[in-house]
This record gives structure tokens, C-alpha cells and sequence, in this order.
């Protein structure tokens, strides 16, 4: 049964050309959690195809969750640490006046 | 040999208490707590070492379950040179840090437990024998890394440490996706079990892990094209924060990179695939090297420094792959000898640079005019560290690109050569672009003050280090021979 | 963003998701077979349920370190928090409707995460789980405007939120003498277990409250 490693699949690819194209910070951190979830789908469902439930990718998954909210949780703060010294929640290259890069 | 005290497990518990610990001391506290345990993680790295030299590369499942269905740590010499190499610059860096924050406190309230986590996933990461333990020690990494960029706010910083934190994840996500390749083509996520596993003849499936899972790592890596995170992160951070990060973290990502090239998807590697790392290293050197001369901020310089050495690493994989034996060996002997002789170097550059900083109140190469007569010590270590990164003798960086030019040589992939001795002259470009600046007397409206004692002896330290690797480098090559298969 | 660039990173992303989906159709058979290995041992893991026993057992190191990516998250946030331009802690009570709810579910999520703690060892449930309720109820009181947002952690909520990573270390480290680290004697695993489940509910609660609570107090 290969339907839960498929869509994890189909939402890896949808998450990474989120993240890299989308501008706004938010949208960002968003598509890593799809994509994140993605992985997660397929870590759990490819082993378990033969239809044989197996413990251990699902315990692996549930550590990915957790590090995944802790990485989200940082980078919330992060961007709203951002809006408010620049007013913006976009990185200055994704800045529709673009500036030239900070160096 | 009495368990408790075995080495290989508190090289990774007890940079994780005194983290802790340190938290637990208040904000800013917990720098002696630090320095003192560091000073022990040496010890027991040093302990680590001497049992490899005697009885080998050694296997400790953790847990007593042993793999595919427990956690394996592994010790063999590879990881115990990068185990040395993260306490040796640790230590230096930890009274520099102190120092460093005595004098400018902007900062400091987290360091001590942030370095402690950075500390125990690289000591854990090193040692890690399992795929998806080494991602939760890459994410613990990464977070670690990342919390430390922002530690002194800022609007560069943190844009910057932004900017990182999501290079940072698309590199992790990219590997647990790989991860979940294997689990579901193999059904173990253990390196002993999956190495003999994997043929020349996997799946597609594998193929696939592989392209993803060091794709990721190089983006972790900051090799060129993946570079663009670097500059910002490690020019814009404190002192110690840059030189923790150049030396220690761009490296466990490289090893990783190495270890996976040389081992678990040995059989899949290909020369075309090792030629384009080779590629892209020369591309970071030209790209780092220019750029770095370009610069008006002295951290800038030396993270631009950083982005090119970086390339240095990546001339071994062609070097190692498909070539006879002898060759190869000289090669990876080269690369890694290369990595500890820049973590050396590039730490103690940025400690020096970070003095200067101090000295002159500002991040300016153009106003760095009477250093020289003021910091003798600190610009002499400036120079030693650059000595070594242009690779003259007698430093460890000589030893590292005669090691790598040896395998060229012998290979006959001349081309190789050129890049190397090209940008040994780029490099010295822009390390005397700095030491020009500092010789020259000061310039009016400019200040230099003095500087703390343990400022100028942890930078010159950590560049006399990287020195004598040079002259008495042999012990960490018989190391590096441990647990390698022929 | 240039057009092409986003069209070409689309089509990349594209035919990414292509060939996961191509390796994933022509794949062989496993080889390696853990579930029955962990069924073998399940006994001597101190558990009864598979997922809990690989999570705090067999792969309790992995959940080690996950304790102490979610700490160091937090600690991440402290120091952004150090340099936030504007504190605003108290709390706001909010609509009287939303704090009456609130006070008369919070008791009751604390109760439900004792019960997902205890429960863990036999049915899906466990430290995670149980600290992620009580989270959700910091989370839902600062909501109603019943709790104050977060300033610099003092000693005791400090001491709360390490409590769980140090007491998991020291059982780690207890099972050096045995011969390896975390490894749990047969007989004690069962107690060993919910003893650092404990002080990881309580700890992971406060932790994932905190992601939120630090945060809350800053600037809008």
C-alpha cells in the first residue's frame, strides 16, 4: 500500500518550491513543515508497504515532530524578532525594493 | 576498563550537563563551569584516542541492544581526530569567549548553555553509527548554531540567522527524506547493517537517498553554489561565535559528507559525481578568495576566507575516488589534515580579529592602523593562522596540500594542482591585505586600547597549534588510519 | 524572484516528486525485519507497547537528544528574548466567556496529561503526548488572559524546565556500571521509565509553553 509514501512525496516537492519560492517568512516556515511531513509520511509508510506494522519508524517520526516544532518554534521568533527591527517579514533579497545585499 | 569512566559516552552527557548547568547558573554565568569541562572532554578525547591507537576502532551500543534495533556509537580514527580537534579549539575559544565577553557584554547571556549543546551535538555527531540519530544531532546542531548568530541582536544578525536557520533546515529536510529512503528500501537505519547492504546494483530509491542526503549536507557545508548563508552569519556574529562556527560546524557537515562518500555509498559514488565536488571546491576558492579581498569589514574577510577553504576540503573526493589505493589514502589523509589545520587556523583568526575589533572599537580593515605596535602578539597570531592557510611550511596547512598534491601528482590530474597553488596565492592576498593595514601607524580619530591577556594568548595559542600539527603531525595521520578499510 | 528561475525551481520540485515516486513503485523486498525484533524483546523493555518501548528503550537515545533540541529551542528564544524592543507581560483577561471556559478546562487537560503519561506504557500515549496537553493548557490560559506572558525565566521555572534532560541523563548515565550507557536493568526498566517520563511531561510542558509564552510578551 504505497498511498501514504506517494503523498508524502508529492508534499515534499509541494513544501520545497515553497520555501524557495516563496518570499514572506511565514509561507516559509509553512512549507518546511509540509515538507517535513512529507518525509514523515514516506519514513512511516515505506516500510510498512508489505502491510507488517512497525514500530520503529513511527517512534522515529515522533522525534522528527518534536524537532520540527522546535525548529519552527525558533524560527517564529526569529521572524517576528525580524518584523519588528526591520518592519518587514521578508528576507532584504526577497524585499520587493530589492536592496542590495547586506554585507 | 571500569564502564563508568569509559570516555565515549561522556564525551556526549557531559557537554550536555554543563549546558544545562549553566542555564540552571543564571544568564551570563556558567564560563569557569565551561572551561573546566572542557578542559576534561580533552582529557577524555585524548583517552578515546590513546584506546583506538591500542586496541582499534570500538562499537558501543547504547542501551545494550546493539543495532539494527538499538543505537550504535562508533569510535574509530576518523571520528577520534574530529573528537580532538573539537576539544582542542574549544578550549582556546572558551577562555577567548570569556575574555571576550568580559570586555564587550553584548551577548553573553546565553552563550555558556548554547555552547554546550553546539558542543555535545558535535561530539554526538561525530560518534554517531546511525542515520537518523545523526539527523536529531544535525538538528541539534543547527539550532544550536543558529541560536548563537542571533545571540547579540541586531537587524544583520538576525536577518542573517534567519536566513541560516532555513539553509539549514532545507539541508535537514533534504537528508531525512534520504533517511526515509533507506528505512523503506532496507528497513534498518544502521550504518554496520545498511554498508554491506548497498551495492553498485540499488534501487533507484537509494540513488535518490544519496543525491538528497548530500545535497543537504554540502548546503550545511556552505560549499559553492550553497554558500550564500555563510558570509552574513559568521561576519556578523560575535568573535567566538564566528570562530566556533568556521571551525567546528562547517566541519562536522564535511565529515559527514566524507564519511557517507567513503563508506556507506562507496559503491555508488562515481567519478563524474567526484568531479563536480572538485569543481565547485575550486569555485568556492576563486569565488571566497575574491570576494574576501573585497572587503571593507574585517569579519567579513575572514568568513569570505572561510567560504573558499571550504573549497580546499572538497579537492580530496576526486582525488579518492576510483584511484588506486595508495592514492586515495593520501587524499583523505590530505582533506582531513586540511579540515583540523583550518579549524586551527580559521578559529584563531577570528579570535585575533575579534581582538582587534575590541581594540580599535569598530569591524573596520581600512582603520585597523596601529595594531600592530599595539597587539604585537594578536597580529603575529593573525599571520601564523594566514601562514598556515596559505599552506607554507611548516604549518599543518603545508602538510595537508603536500598530502593532497602528492594524490594529483600520482593520479595524474594535474589540473588539481594549479587550483591549489592559484589559490595559496589568493590567499595570501588577502591576509596581507590585513597585516599591511595593521602595520601602519595609526590614523588620526582612530583608538587602539589594549587588550586583555587571555584575548591575545587564546588566539596565539590556537595558531601556534596549527603550526606545530605541521611539524609533529604524523601521530594524527597513524590515528586517521584506525578502523579505515584499505 | 526571475521568472525562469521560479519556473525551473517548480519543474525541479516537479521532477523530484516524479522519481520519489518512481523509486518508490520498484522497490524490493525489505531486508531487514525490526518489528520482530522489537515483539522479541518487548518483554525486557519495561513497556508494553512497541512504540513507547523503541521510543524510551531502544532508541531512548534518540529521545535524549530530542529532549535537549527542544530545550535548546527554547533557549534560542531566550536570548532573542533578551534583545526584544518591548516587554508586555500582564495578562489581559479577556472575554468573561472565554476565562470561565478556560479555568474549566485547564484542570481538566492537566488531568488528561497525568493520564497519557501513565497510560504510555500500554497504549499509544507517553511523555510527548502528555506534555504537549499541558502546554496546550499554558497556552489556552495565556489566551484567556489568566496568565502573564514570559520575562526572563527565573530560578525555579528554570530548575522546571531542565529538571526533565538532567533526570534523563542521570538515569543514562546510571546505566553506565552496567556496561553501556542508558542501559536499563530488566528489573527496574518499568520504574526507570515512568520516572524519566515524569520529568520529561513536566518538563516538555513547560518547554512547549514556553516556545509560546516567551515570545508573547514582545513588542507587537
Amino acid at each position: 500500500m504505497l498511498l501514504y509514501p506517494l503523498t508524502g512525496a508529492a508534499l515534499f516537492a509541494i513544501g520545497l518550491a515553497g520555501l524557495l519560492l516563496q518570499p514572506h517568512l511565514l509561507h516559509k516556515i509553512l512549507a518546511f513543515n509540509i515538507l517535513g511531513s512529507g518525509a514523515f509520511l514516506i519514513l512511516v509508510g515505506l516500510g510498512q508497504r508489505d502491510g507488517i506494522i512497525d514500530p520503529v519508524p513511527q517512534a522515529m517520526v515522533l522525534t522528527g515532530i518534536v524537532v520540527a516544532i522546535a525548529a519552527t518554534a525558533l524560527a517564529l521568533a526569529l521572524a517576528r524578532q525580524l518584523l519588528d527591527l526591520t518592519g518587514q517579514m521578508r528576507l532584504p533579497e526577497d524585499r520587493p525594493d530589492a536592496e542590495p545585499a547586506d554585507d | 576498563m571500569t564502564d563508568l569512566l569509559d570516555p565515549l559516552p561522556w564525551l556526549i552527557v557531559l557537554p550536555l550537563a554543563w549546558g544545562t548547568l549553566a542555564f540552571l547558573l543564571g544568564p551570563g554565568r556558567g564560563g569557569r563551569l565551561a572551561i573546566a569541562a572542557i578542559a576534561l572532554q580533552l582529557m577524555l578525547a585524548l583517552q578515546l584516542a590513546g584506546q583506538l591507537l591500542g586496541n582499534g576502532a570500538r562499537v558501543h551500543a547504547v542501551g545494550g541492544w546493539g543495532a539494527p534495533l538499538g543505537i550504535d556509537l562508533m569510535a574509530d580514527g576518523l571520528a577520534a581526530v574530529m573528537l580532538l580537534l573539537t576539544q582542542a579549539v574549544a578550549l582556546p575559544l572558551a577562555v577567548f569567549a570569556r575574555g571576550y565577553f568580559a570586555a564587550s557584554p553584548k551577548g553573553r547571556e546565553l552563550f555558556w548553555p548554547l555552547t554546550g549543546f553546539l558542543l555535545a551535538a558535535l561530539n554526538a555527531l561525530f560518534l554517531s553509527a546511525d542515520l537518523f540519530n545523526i539527523y536529531v544531532t544535525l538538528e541539534l546542531l543547527g539550532l544550536a548554531a543558529v541560536g548563537l548568530v542571533a545571540i547579540a541582536g541586531g537587524r544583520q544578525p538576525v536577518t542573517a540567522a534567519m536566513r541560516y536557520l532555513l539553509a539549514t533546515l532545507l539541508g535537514s529536510g533534504a537528508y531525512l527524506l534520504g533517511v526515509a529512503l533507506i528505512y523503506g528500501t532496507y528497513g534498518s537505519v544502521s550504518l554496520a547493517v545498511l554498508t554491506p547492504l548497498v551495492t553498485g546494483d540499488a534501487p533507484l530509491a537509494v540513488t535518490l537517498a544519496t543525491a538528497l542526503m548530500l545535497a543537504g549536507l554540502l548546503l550545511k557545508t556552505a560549499l559553492f553554489p550553497f554558500h550564500f548563508w555563510l558570509p552574513p552569519a559568521h561576519g556578523g556574529a560575535p568573535a567566538p561565535v564566528s570562530a566556533l562556527l568556521s571551525a567546528l560546524v562547517i566541519k562536522a557537515t564535511f565529515y559527514l559528507v566524507l564519511r557517507l562518500w567513503l563508506e556507506l555509498f562507496a559503491p555508488l559514488t562515481t567519478v563524474a559525481a567526484a568531479q563536480l565536488l572538485g569543481i565547485l571546491g575550486v569555485a568556492a576558492i576563486l569565488w571566497g578568495s575574491v570576494l574576501a579581498l573585497t572587503q571593507s569589514r574585517l569579519k567579513m574577510l575572514v568568513a569570505y576566507s572561510t567560504v573558499a577553504q571550504v573549497g580546499y576540503l572538497f579537492l580530496l573526493f576526486p582525488l579518492a575516488t576510483l584511484v588506486p589505493p595508495g592514492v586515495a589514502d593520501s587524499a583523505v589523509q590530505g582533506g582531513v589534515m586540511q579540515a583540523v589545520a583550518h579549524g586551527l587556523a580559521k578559529a584563531a583568526m577570528f579570535a585575533a580579529a575579534g581582538s582587534m575589533i575590541v581594540a580599535t572599537g569598530r569591524d573596520d580593515i581600512g582603520h585597523l592602523g596601529g595594531v600592530g605596535a599595539r597587539l604585537p602578539l594578536t597580529l603575529f597570531s593573525f599571520g601564523l593562522a594566514g601562514v598556515t592557510l596559505m599552506g607554507l611550511p611548516p604549518s599543518a596547512g603545508f602538510s595537508a596540500k603536500w598530502l593532497l598534491l602528492t594524490a594529483a601528482l600520482e593520479s595524474g590530474q594535474w589540473g588539481w594542482v594549479a587550483v591549489m597553488i592559484v589559490g595559496g596565492l589568493l590567499t595570501a592576498a588577502y591576509v596581507f591585505k590585513v597585516l599591511r593595514r595593521a602595520f601602519l601607524p595609526m590614523a588620526a580619530g582612530d583608538r587602539v586600547t589594549r587588550v586583555p591577556r587571555t584575548l591575545e594568548f587564546s588566539a596565539f595559542a590556537l595558531a601556534l597549534a596549527s603550526i606545530l600539527l605541521g611539524l609533529f603531525g604524523a601521530p594524527l595521520l597513524y590515528l586517521l588510519a584506525i578502523g579505515r578499510a584499505a | 524572484m526571475k521568472a525562469w528561475l521560479a519556473v525551473l525551481i517548480a519543474l525541479l520540485c516537479t521532477g523530484l516528486a516524479l522519481a520519489l515516486g518512481a523509486a518508490m513503485l520498484a522497490l524490493p523486498e525489505l531486508a531487514v525485519r525490526l518489528p520482530a525484533d522489537v515483539a522479541a524483546n518487548l518483554d525486557a523493555s519495561g513497556v508494553a507497547h512497541p512504540v513507547t518501548a523503541v521510543l524510551l528503550n531502544f532508541r531512548g537515545y534518540d529521545t535524549l537528544l530530542e529532549v535537549a533540541v527542544l530545550l535548546l529551542a527554547l533557549l534560542g528564544v531566550f536570548a532573542l528574548s533578551h534583545h526584544a524592543s518591548g516587554h508586555t507581560h500582564p495578562a489581559n483577561p479577556a472575554h468573561p466567556v472565554l476565562q470561565t471556559l478556560a479555568r474549566l478546562l485547564a484542570p481538566l487537560m492537566v488531568l488528561v496529561a497525568g493520564y497519557l503519561l501513565w497510560v504510555g506504557a500500554h497504549a499509544p500515549g507517553g511523555a510527548f503526548q502528555a506534555g504537549a496537553v499541558l502546554a496546550a493548557a499554558g497556552v489556552l490560559l495565556r489566551l484567556a488572559g489568566l496568565l502573564p506572558a514570559w520575562a526572563q525565566p527565573g530560578r525555579l521555572l528554570r530548575g522546571g524546565l531542565a529538571l526533565g534532560l538532567l533526570v534523563f541523563l542521570a538515569v543514562a548515565v546510571a546505566g553506565l556500571p552496567q556496561g553501556e550507557l542508558l542501559h536499563y536493568p530488566p528489573a527496574l526498566a518499568s520504574p526507570l521509565i515512568l520516572l524519566v517520563e515524569a520529568g520529561l511531561t513536566l518538563s516538555i510542558g513547560l518547554t512547549l509553553a514556553g516556545l509560546y509564552l516567551a515570545s508573547a510578551g514582545w513588542k507587537k
